[in-house]
């Protein structure tokens, strides 16, 4: 098999992990909940491109934004204006003083489509704004952190800042953007009518296709050097940058890479939910997907997926009966995790696992598991050198 | 230009102040190709400090350092690295995380972009000179360790391995024999004479037994200035060096 390719795939458990997710997400999953509930999967699965986003910024680069509501919602926002803008033709808006332009322009007394909106007439242009928007985001905030040498808490709270002020910005442009009730009313792409099942279905498809070909590419970083130097980056980010490194561009590259992703979780979460508002973008979300994240395992980018999935899961079952009790329970749970569990659903995976292999005795696995035997053959190489020329 | 063009490295009137304390003060110091000179003086003298200045860690308030003719002062850290000289920590700065191998993998000088670190291969070149420079710092049975695992002085090795990889022509070390035990103290001192035949190192030390064993030329800096240079006999015989430092 080709080097590139044994890389991304992550060997033979890494194919075995991700086949059971894909079969799960594939297979499982739609032949068994009825389309409402499916959607509602895929509603989630479109916050785990967030997650995994996270794996690679939060758990590998050590980096942690807990503002990436906003690249979440701006690829949603860049999708909602292309299916707003549809579904604003001039013979289904004859009745407003301006036809052709959004409802809620109209209503705001615009008699013109603002020119930022413009472009986003054209469904490649949108689709490509979709990634490019909040990637050339990330690459402004995080050249002008990086690059000054901000990072750990003050870098999380400048995103969180960041986050309320594009919330409370598009929230306060109604006329604009739609201001808090967001763009709703969203119906065809490209003439496809986006509400219909059998659309549900395709988007949920393409959806799962795009989140597993967000981690083939978040492995792919993970297995190159790359992956190497953040981890070492992490541990002394001096040796990194006194090796010849400039530290800062990793991070703005990671950073833009999770904002792209958020992006395309962004556009399909438009897609299959029909709207996006700015409760999508400010603190509250951002800090839920960190959640998300952190309850799969903030090193596992495929436990990023089960740790949504589960939290989403517990969330609708639990606020649908206690409301109020919800968001203390959330609070514990990201409690627990860190303090109990701070590798996550991953973690606990893999423990499980390797008690496995120690119980079966053929298992090969247990043989060159933790390099503490080399370690008295190294000091006994010390004490015998004075050979050594 | 100056005389600055003989030397490999020429520091010229260097000065750092931080908040009026001047740590180094109007220091001057030149380094010829392939000499092994320490640096010694009582604890603040400022000797890490000068390290600092010449990687790019502190800024320097006024003054010129010259390294192969090029201005070093106001370069980002990693171009200095790239130019040539590699600093060692005073405490082993690895990564824990990773095995000797690995660590010693990413301070390979190519492929220190962005996409060069996507792109890398793991070619035999690679392989053959990770092997190289482990066997020189007595680390080749251990390169599938993770770091975290080593002895103290096997990670101070590891770091001068990792210094090797890049192939600077100016190697600083920072205490490079603290904590060892004395048969460790020992390969350490050959591995010295060993890399310094075709570099330049330039070493802080304290232990004058070692000290003596190494040197080319000695420095001492006292309160950011220095205070005597040349050998090593001439340095023990200097009575304001006795007074200061070697007398305590």
């Amino acid at each position: 098999m080709n080097k590139f390719y044994k890389n991304i795939l992550g060997g033979k458990a890494g194919i075995i992990g991700l086949a059971i997710l894909a079969v799960l997400l594939l297979v499982v999953l739609p032949s068994t909940l009825q389309i409402f509930r499916l959607n509602l999967v895929g509603k989630y699965l479109t916050y785990a491109f967030v997650s995994v986003g996270l794996v690679l910024l939060w758990g590998n680069a050590g980096v942690l934004s807990l503002g990436q509501g906003i690249f979440f919602g701006l690829g949603g926002y860049c999708m909602a204006m292309f299916l707003k803008l549809e579904a604003s033709d001039p013979i289904t808006t004859k009745i407003q003083s301006t036809p052709g332009i959004p409802d809620f322009m109209d209503w705001n007394q615009l008699t013109a489509l603002p020119s930022f909106w413009v472009p986003f007439k054209s469904l490649p242009f949108s689709l490509f704004a979709v990634v490019a928007v909040p990637a050339l985001l990330a690459f402004i905030l995080g050249s002008a952190m990086f690059k000054r040498r901000v990072g750990g808490v003050y870098f999380s709270v400048i995103t969180q800042a960041f986050a309320l002020i594009l919330s409370l910005g598009i929230d306060g442009n109604q006329g604009l953007t739609g201001g808090r009730n967001g763009i709703t009313d969203l119906r065809t792409l490209w003439g496809w009518d986006i509400r219909s099942e059998s659309a549900q279905y395709i988007i949920y498809f393409v959806c799962c296709l795009l989140l597993i070909g967000c981690i083939l590419v978040g492995r792919f970083v993970v297995s190159s050097r790359m992956g190497r130097l953040l981890l070492a980056m992490k541990d002394r980010e001096d040796r990194v940058l006194f090796s010849g490194y400039d530290v800062a561009s990793f991070k703005v590259f990671v950073y833009c890479l999770s904002a792209a992703m958020c992006g395309i979780g962004g556009a399909l979460f438009v897609l299959q939910v029909g709207f996006i508002s700015p409760s999508l973008v400010g603190i509250v979300p951002s800090i839920e997907m960190v959640i998300f994240a952190a309850v799969g395992g903030k090193m596992s980018l495929l436990g990023a997926v089960y740790g949504t999935l589960a939290v989403n899961t517990g969330k609708s079952l639990f606020s649908e009966n206690f409301p109020q009790l919800w968001l203390f329970l959330m609070g514990g749970l990201f409690i627990a995790v860190v303090m109990f569990f701070p590798n996550g659903l991953a973690g606990l995976w893999e423990s499980a696992l390797s008690r496995l292999s120690r119980l079966s005795p053929r298992s090969g696995a247990a043989k060159k598991t933790i390099p503490m035997p080399a370690i008295p053959q190294a000091s006994n190489l010390v004490e015998t050198e004075p050979k050594l020329p | 230009m100056s005389s600055s063009t003989n030397f490999l490295l020429a520091i010229e009137d260097l000065t750092v102040s931080f908040d009026g304390f001047k740590a180094v003060d109007s220091l001057s110091l030149y380094m010829d190709r392939n000499e092994l000179r320490v640096i010694i003086g009582p604890n603040g003298a400022g000797k890490t400090t000068v390290l600092d200045l010449i990687c790019g860690k502190t800024r320097a308030t006024s003054g010129s350092i010259k390294f192969k003719d090029t201005e070093m002062v106001g370069m980002p850290e990693y171009q200095i690295v790239r130019t040539g000289i590699g600093r060692k920590f005073q405490t082993p700065s690895i990564y824990e995380n990773l095995t000797v191998f690995e660590n010693l993998e990413l301070s390979y000088p190519t492929g220190r972009t962005v996409w060069g670190c996507l792109g890398f291969r793991r070619s035999q070149a690679v392989i053959e000179r990770i092997h190289a420079v482990a066997d020189s710092v007595f680390l080749k049975e251990l390169l599938d360790v993770e770091g975290a695992f080593l002895s103290h002085g096997q990670k101070q090795w590891l770091e001068i391995g990792m210094l090797l990889m890049q192939d600077p022509e100016l190697l600083m070390l920072d205490e490079p024999v603290a904590g060892m035990s004395p048969a460790e103290r020992e390969q350490t001192a050959l591995l010295l004479k060993r890399i310094s035949a075709d570099r330049s190192i330039l070493i802080i030390e304290h232990d004058m037994e070692f000290v003596q064993r190494i040197a080319h030329k000695v420095t001492v800096l006292h309160l950011g200035k220095i205070l005597a240079e040349g050998s090593m006999s001439d340095i023990q015989h200097n009575e304001r060096v006795q007074e200061v430092y070697l007398g305590h």
